[in-house]
């Protein structure tokens, strides 16, 4: 009898922590937003790149509008996404995001400005031509670096 | 027996002084750098190829061209704390002569004659041509001085003596190209990967001694330090995007799917950035002709 409680209970035991490693459903809401968040990134800066490079004919209407949606994306407030206590420190593997994010001395905050900046630079010449959109792309990149670099554990 | 044993010491102490001899810093012929005047236009190609900004710019600085060091670099063998390379002539480089620049550069000797721990990557930039050599000193020699001062490395017992060094030099100092070039494009992009670029510095796994494993060129290997995370490998077996895709991500740090570069890699991207169409197109026909 003993025994086979013992054993329900590890059963048990085990199957909520599976509940707990996956977060119910689907993981903890603030890191799913936010990798929702960079996915739109990645989308819209697809459409650009795709021009950039060469490989999709420039439409000055998409170039702008994609651009206008990155610009917008980067000046939306985030403070909900970027929760305090969502790091890798206390989620593991859920996450790349680095503790040093809600450090003292972080530059987390200053460098989505500098993306702000960027991606409102792009979308001001996103509509004048293929060839504006190489070096406004390097721009946007710069910004995205400098977070990933600092902030980002690396695969 | 006393005899014996005589000979045996002054054998001993032969012994120690070729091998001394053998292993001592080498520096170059002063006559070789004579003639050559550095064009610093030319030399700021060689600069962020090379990607001297990477390591010795401030730590998390976005001034690339003033080179104050300080920046740490973890390894299994102690912290090496990159130094002042800027043009101060007290604290820095400004004073030094075109011979000492190219004898750091490519021996890895420093002006007073000792060796440099290959932290600095002059295993790669060993392969340089004398006149880069010299451009990157002018360009160089044009940059904001600084006067921060440099940092004694962090490194204990017995990697802390740098005659060691010497037998590593002999060991792993190695100024043979590795990939193959049959074209003048893979030829620039040898050039740039194999004695600018340093990419195998990370890329490249190492063995005990910290020399490459030449046999696993370019396949991946652990980030030294914190035992976190990896640097990928790039060989096709590992990577398969198109040369389109690997020249786009060495223009703006965006991957195929518009993830962005991180790590040290985000760093390298600020250098490739500002190399030419065609300089990152050959770094991309290198790396898609990796065995």
């Amino acid at each position: 009898m003993l025994k086979k409680s013992i054993l329900l209970a590890t059963s048990l035991m085990i199957a909520t922590s599976g509940i707990a490693i996956s977060g119910g459903h689907g993981g903890n809401p603030a890191v799913k937003a936010r990798q929702a968040h960079m996915q739109l990134y990645a989308h819209n800066l697809g459409i650009l790149g795709g021009m950039a490079k060469g490989e999709v004919e420039y439409d000055a209407a998409a170039a702008s509008a994609a651009a206008n949606n990155l610009a917008s994306l980067s000046t939306l407030d985030q403070r909900t996404y970027w929760a305090p206590g969502t790091s890798t420190a206390e989620l593991g593997e859920e996450t790349r995001a680095l503790p040093a994010i809600w450090e003292e001395g972080s530059k987390a905050a200053e460098i989505g400005g500098q993306l702000a900046e960027s991606a409102a630079a792009l979308a001001a010449v996103a509509g004048d031509g293929q060839a504006a959109l190489g070096p406004a792309m390097g721009g946007v990149g710069q910004s995205c670096g400098s977070c990933h670099k600092a902030y980002q554990q690396p695969n | 027996m006393k005899r014996i044993f005589l000979t045996l010491c002054i054998l001993a102490v032969l012994g120690v002084g070729i091998g001394l001899w053998i292993t001592r810093p080498v520096t170059v012929d002063p006559e070789r750098f004579a003639s050559l005047t550095g064009n610093a236009e030319s030399g700021e190609t060689v600069y962020w190829a090379a990607g001297c900004a990477s390591c010795h710019a401030g730590e998390n600085s976005q001034d690339k061209l003033t080179l104050p060091g300080g920046k740490r670099f973890a390894s299994d063998f102690g912290t090496f704390i990159a130094p002042n390379i800027s043009s101060d002539p007290t604290h820095g480089i400004g004073a030094w002569t075109l011979p000492q620049f190219a004898s750091a550069v490519l021996e890895g000797t420093s002006p007073d004659g000792a060796h440099y721990y290959p932290a600095f990557p002059y295993t790669t930039y060993g392969r340089m041509s004398d006149s880069d050599v010299a451009d990157l000193f002018a360009f160089m020699q044009t940059l904001p001085a600084d006067p921060s001062e440099s940092e004694p490395h962090e490194v204990g017992f017995p990697f802390n003596i740098r005659l060691t060094l010497g037998g590593w030099k002999l060991l792993f100092l190695n100024k043979d190209y590795i990939a193959e070039a049959p074209t003048p494009e893979l030829e620039r992009g040898r050039y740039l990967v194999e004695a600018l670029g340093h990419c195998a510095e990370c890329h490249t796994p190492r063995n005990a001694l910290g020399g490459w494993d030449v046999a696993r060129w370019m396949d991946g290997a652990p980030i030294p330090g914190d035992g976190k995370g990896k640097t990928p490998g790039i060989t096709p077996a590992h990577l398969d995007w198109v040369a389109s895709d690997i020249a786009y991500y060495l223009e703006t740090g965006f991957t195929p799917d518009f993830d962005s570069a991180g790590g040290e890699m985000a760093e390298v991207v600020i250098n490739t950035g500002k190399l030419s169409a065609e300089d990152r197109a050959a770094i991309a026909a290198y790396v898609k002709a990796l065995p």
